[in-house]
């Protein structure tokens, strides 16, 4: 399978939806079958285009949850309760329906097995998606990498992908730490609250290790995350970083 | 709530309008000489047309205003180091 | 040609009598944010508003006499750009007529300025005779600091971005000079109805 997109083309094309799975009560997969796929490196998003019947047009950008190897491309929805596109992929689309996209979009929020590491991923919310391709492309290769990944939810209903992150967290190599912020089960032995400068100190590879660290999630968790990593002495050129949020007008 | 995002989120319309990957591409704001990655710069989406501001000093390096199919894009302040 | 998505309406809703409802534009029930840019605070103690430019004398205003000014309560329907139009929003504040009454000029353009850099251009004929406020409440509350407050231009007959956020002043320009959007390729005049959305239009 290709790994690299075609250089200089950017079209739009038609997939066709062949499965949906709702993950969390907010967050559901469209798994697409794409005729035209060049292949992606995990990191990498698509933009979806969606046509009402008068010629409105709305467009949004997905991360791509599949990891390379993967059958199909997978995107993971987070329901946004006033969105416009949002609760249309998630209410409305059914498999047999057609999505236009374009894509594999992105060159800098990326990774592959041959990138030194350790490799240490945080996430918030629906950040965890570009990083659950990411911890497919690991388990797919298995390259001499260690892996970290920090995750922050509301809850633990609200950890998307929560039993297969568990399953990565069973290699040797990968160390998962979930933080919850509004409710925790009894006994929960997990972070509290937000990830902080502190929580990062315990759980984070020390600077000295010279992690290469991604960080994804709504603005103000990268934000926050990103300027405790560098309180912690991490050095900001081995950070990077994407944001998401409510984009519609 | 924050409406602000980062190059990332603008990364289809500049490949369409560059014609390659723009998002790790270097970019040098010529109000304060910050230099960043495009997908560190600051985007702001939610309005007539999506203005980029640089990181650092927060002035305006970037312009994109779609008009009909075309997506036109306005450099004020930012020089691609490539 | 793109695919019909079945089933996607987008967030348009109909209604709203269609002789209020310029062409290309669809009804709002929420009140949109737009920004260029970061949501400006401008302490009130350090806010003014001024007029100057090619007058003869400018005139300022500190913010406890600018609410001394006479003000009006004007209910109004706003148009954005970006196809969203908003019946019967309510605001309060002070009109350009009183605003200008004391200045004497000979220039027929202005130029909006407001924290945060943000500019736009305006012909003096389209914020006199009643067409334009600077306004510090909406619906019974200051205006919020997202949406432009603690004031912020109104000039509803026009395209909403003329309606300037963290409005500062006006400066008087004896020729039309293209503001923020305008420069971009936004229309000068920004007449809805003729749907003057982009130069050329």
């Amino acid at each position: 399978m290709a790994r690299a997109a075609l250089p200089g083309r950017l079209s739009w094309q038609i997939g066709r939806v062949v499965d949906t799975i709702q993950e969390t009560r907010r967050a559901k997969s469209l798994v697409l079958d794409l005729p035209n796929w060049p292949g992606h490196r995990a990191g990498q998003h698509i933009d979806i285009r969606l046509t009402a019947d008068d010629g409105y047009q709305a467009q949004r950008g997905y991360s791509i949850a599949s990891a390379p190897e993967d059958d199909g491309v997978m995107l993971t929805v987070d329901r946004l309760e006033d969105g416009e596109v949002s609760p249309y992929l998630t209410d409305v689309v059914e498999p047999g329906d057609e999505i236009e996209l374009r894509g594999p979009i992105g060159g800098y929020f990326v990774w592959d097995p041959s990138l030194s590491g350790p490799l240490l991923l945080i996430s918030g919310g629906s950040g965890i998606v570009p990083l659950r391709a990411m911890l497919r492309d690991w388990a797919a290769a298995r390259p001499q990498v260690k892996v970290r990944l920090l995750h922050s939810a509301r809850s633990l209903d609200d950890v998307i992908f929560r039993d297969e992150i568990m399953r990565f967290a069973a290699f040797d190599e990968v160390d998962v730490r979930i933080a919850l912020t509004r409710a925790w089960p009894e006994g929960w032995r997990g972070h509290r609250g937000r990830i902080d400068r502190d929580f990062l100190e315990r759980a984070a590879w020390p600077p000295q290790d010279a992690p290469r660290i991604y960080v994804c999630g709504p603005t103000g968790f990268v934000e926050a995350a990103a300027a405790a990593l560098v309180e912690t002495g991490q050095r900001p050129d081995t950070i990077k970083t994407e944001r998401f949020g409510p984009t519609g007008g | 709530m924050t409406y602000l995002l980062d190059g990332n989120a603008i990364a289809g319309e500049l490949f369409a309008a560059f014609g390659r990957e723009m998002t790790d591409v270097v970019g040098k704001c010529r109000n304060c000489g910050t230099v960043s990655v495009v997908a560190e710069l600051c985007v702001y989406l939610r309005a007539p047309g999506t203005v980029v501001r640089c990181p650092s000093c927060h002035a305006v390096v970037m312009v994109l205003v779609t008009i009909g199919d075309e997506c036109n894009v306005h450099l004020p302040a930012l020089e691609f180091e490539q | 040609m793109s695919p019909i998505s079945r089933g996607f309406l987008g967030r348009r809703r109909s209604g709203g009598d269609p002789s209020r409802v310029p062409p290309g534009q669809h009804v709002t029930k929420g009140f949109p944010v737009l920004s260029a840019g970061p949501t400006q605070h401008t302490p009130l103690p350090d806010w003014s508003f001024r007029i100057d430019g090619a007058v003869k004398e400018p005139s300022s205003w500190r913010w406890e006499e600018f609410l001394a000014l006479p003000a009006e309560q004007i209910t109004v329907d706003i148009h954005c750009v970006t196809k969203w139009t908003k019946l019967d929003t309510s605001w309060r504040g002070v009109s350009l007529d009183t605003l200008l009454a004391t200045i004497e000029t000979d220039a027929e353009y202005l130029t909006a300025w407001c924290d945060g850099g943000y500019t736009t251009n305006l012909a003096l004929a389209d914020i006199v005779d009643g067409k334009a406020w600077v306004t510090y409440e909406y619906d019974g509350g200051p205006v919020h600091p997202e949406h432009g407050g603690p004031a912020r231009l109104l000039v509803p007959h026009l395209y909403f971005w003329k309606s300037a956020k963290w409005v500062r002043g006006l400066t008087l320009t004896p020729t039309d000079e293209p503001g923020f959007w305008e420069t971009y390729g936004y229309h000068n005049h920004g007449d809805p109805w003729l749907e003057q959305r982009y130069q050329g239009d």
